[in-house]
């Protein structure tokens, strides 16, 4: 029997335990895997690796015993299943990737285990990370483990990397990896009362992660605290020549950025983010972060991003425009699914048709249309020229002041199956986190509170390009003015 | 822009996806929807605006050419749904 305290721990606490002896690394691999293993209602994990995880800790174990521990040894973790793990069933929540074992290791995950981190497994996601709610997969739904009190109707956890948040939040993870593209990392953080950042466009290298629209997708971690990701970015980020967009950039200490001092930082407040619709209770959060952060010393200033109105109509143009061009690879031909034709072009046909669902379909017909002959002018042109014109916005932003306080998302978690049949009211969820992936600038959620029916709710800080370090000290202000220590209705190992 | 049935079933064609006659109806209504949706960018004045395809603002750099990786053929095949003597293998497309 496993020691469910160990769950409690955030990544740091955890590192101290195992560099002290407190508890060995297979001890904390064990509580995880019987974790995963409670929280299987969720369905947050596709695909439990728990022999994995004990291998892992048992070399781990030994580098702490010769004192020669890595960064992350023992540290488990979980991995959404966007990113390429050799020999490990690979899916991308997709139907047309059945029995894919790739051949190689992603870049961000080999640097996580040659850290010494301790894999629990692969998250579930939205099909070929494209989604609000961890709802498309093919393996069906995620569970958010926070539920409404006095109302046991199953909530999404956000998406598209819903599995990493509900795994972290339900404590069947003690961090995790995402992708975001348009919000994936930092809306299900949202959703879920953790930590999630995306890095800069550049930051961790793309090589081995599954592509959905490669000049939005961005690697990023998912974590407790802020502390813990700013642990799990230093291992994560560096250039690499795999992926010819890896910036060659050098890799700061990035929790030696937390320093508690945000004295004289000028925060922006872009007076765009109060849309329509938005809740009052959201609205209020946004005006304590503001509060907090003037609490501490910094400088709140209006600054206006007048683009942001257009960022997600610009989005919904590239992204499928990209995503038609990538996905082009599922053809039958090289690996997962193939459903057999007459011809080449029917065996094509019939693959896609059964292998893709509805939404990746769409995205991807979306897509086809706005590249064709006669419309590559008028839709995707015109959304490239707009979207020099988002990054102009928060470039002339960022001569005024050091990062930019938003929400993360205009709303709570919402009950699996709700905004299922507009496409366009899923897509409003992104509306306050895709502009930095059209600008590729870094940003992170951090819990601030709950909403009226116990939901939490996140609060974002964007950065300037490769400025993470200025984006974490001041998230680890609001995380400790906020004080988030509620949990889950669910939490592996208990709530007491 | 409204899609009709003919050109739903065209773009379809060009991105090898098969559809029923009866999934024509309601995706050209979908796709309509959120075509028309995304044309509020024409109220963007982008004259003289170069398009932006990505926020690496590095050129994208050279390397040797030579090989460096590769000789992974049993490796690679092992995924593929249908493989033999060392190749994938498709539906015949020469009589």
């Amino acid at each position: 029997m496993s020691d469910p305290s160990l769950l409690a721990l955030n990544l740091g606490e955890a590192r101290d335990g195992l560099a002290r002896r407190v508890f060995s690394a297979r001890e904390l691999a064990a509580a995880y895997n019987d974790a995963v293993a409670e929280a299987k209602p969720l369905n947050a994990y596709i695909i439990p690796t728990p022999e994995r995880a004990l291998e892992m800790a048992d070399a781990a174990d030994q580098r702490l015993a010769r004192g020669a521990a890595l960064p992350l040894d023992g540290i488990p973790v979980a991995v959404k299943d966007l990113f390429c793990t050799k020999d490990i069933l690979t899916t991308a929540g997709s139907h047309i990737l059945d029995g894919f074992h790739p051949p190689y290791e992603s870049t961000v995950t080999d640097k996580l285990w040659r850290a010494g981190a301790v894999m629990l497994g692969k998250t579930n996601l939205d099909e070929f990370a494209m989604g609000s709610s961890s709802a498309t997969s093919w393996y069906g739904p995620v569970e958010n483990p926070w539920q409404r009190p006095g109302d046991n109707r199953p909530l999404v956890p956000g998406g598209s990397s819903g599995g990493s948040a509900a795994a972290v939040a339900a404590r069947a993870a003690l961090a995790a990896i995402g992708t975001d593209t348009g919000g994936s990392i930092r809306q299900p953080a949202s959703f879920c009362g953790i930590v999630g950042l995306k890095p800069t466009y550049g930051r961790c290298s793309r090589w081995g992660v599954v592509a959905f629209a490669s000049s939005l997708d961005h690697p990023g971690p998912m974590g407790r605290t802020v502390l813990d990701v700013a642990i799990m970015l230093g291992v994560m980020a560096g250039h690499d020549v795999k992926d010819s967009t890896s910036a060659p950039a050098s890799v700061p200490d990035f929790t030696a950025a937390l320093s508690g001092d945000i004295r004289r930082l000028r925060i922006g407040i872009p007076k765009e983010y109060r849309v329509d619709g938005m809740p009052g209770e959201i609205e209020a959060l946004w005006q304590q972060g503001v509060e907090w952060l003037r609490a501490a010393g910094a400088e709140p200033v209006e600054i206006s991003l007048p683009m942001t109105k257009y960022a997600l109509a610009t989005y919904y143009i590239i992204a499928p425009a990209e995503a038609s061009s990538n996905l082009a690879r599922y053809d039958g031909v090289r690996f997962g699914l193939r459903v057999e034709g007459d011809s080449l072009d029917e065996m094509y046909e019939l693959t896609r048709a059964a292998g893709f669902g509805a939404e990746v379909r769409r995205r991807v017909l979306i897509g086809t249309y706005v590249l064709s002959a006669g419309y590559y002018d008028a839709y995707y042109l015109k959304a490239q020229r707009v979207r020099t014109l988002i990054a102009r916005d928060f470039a002339e932003a960022f001569e005024r002041v050091d990062c930019i306080l938003t929400p993360t998302a205009p709303s709570a978690a919402f009950i699996i199956g709700e905004n299922t049949d507009d496409p366009i009211a899923m897509y409003l969820n992104d509306v306050f986190t895709v502009p930095a992936n059209l600008a590729g600038v870094p940003a992170i959620s951090v819990p601030a509170g709950l909403s009226a029916d116990g939901l939490p709710l996140g609060l974002q800080i964007t950065g300037r390009a490769f400025d993470e370090e200025t984006v974490l000290r001041v998230a680890q202000i609001l995380e400790n003015a906020a004080c988030f220590r509620h949990l889950p209705s669910f939490v592996a190992g208990g709530r007491g | 822009m409204a899609l009709d049935k003919a050109t739903v079933a065209h773009i379809a064609t060009l991105a090898r996806i098969r559809l029923s006659e009866a999934e024509l109806e309601p995706l050209a209504g979908e796709l309509s929807n959120i075509l028309t949706w995304v044309e509020q960018l024409n109220e963007v004045d982008t004259s003289g605006v170069a398009p932006m395809a990505s926020a690496a603002s590095v050129r994208l750099p050279m390397r040797d050419d030579a090989v460096t990786d590769g000789g992974y053929r049993e490796a690679i095949l092992g995924n593929a749904p249908r493989a033999a003597r060392g190749f994938f293998t498709v539906p015949k497309v020469v009589e």
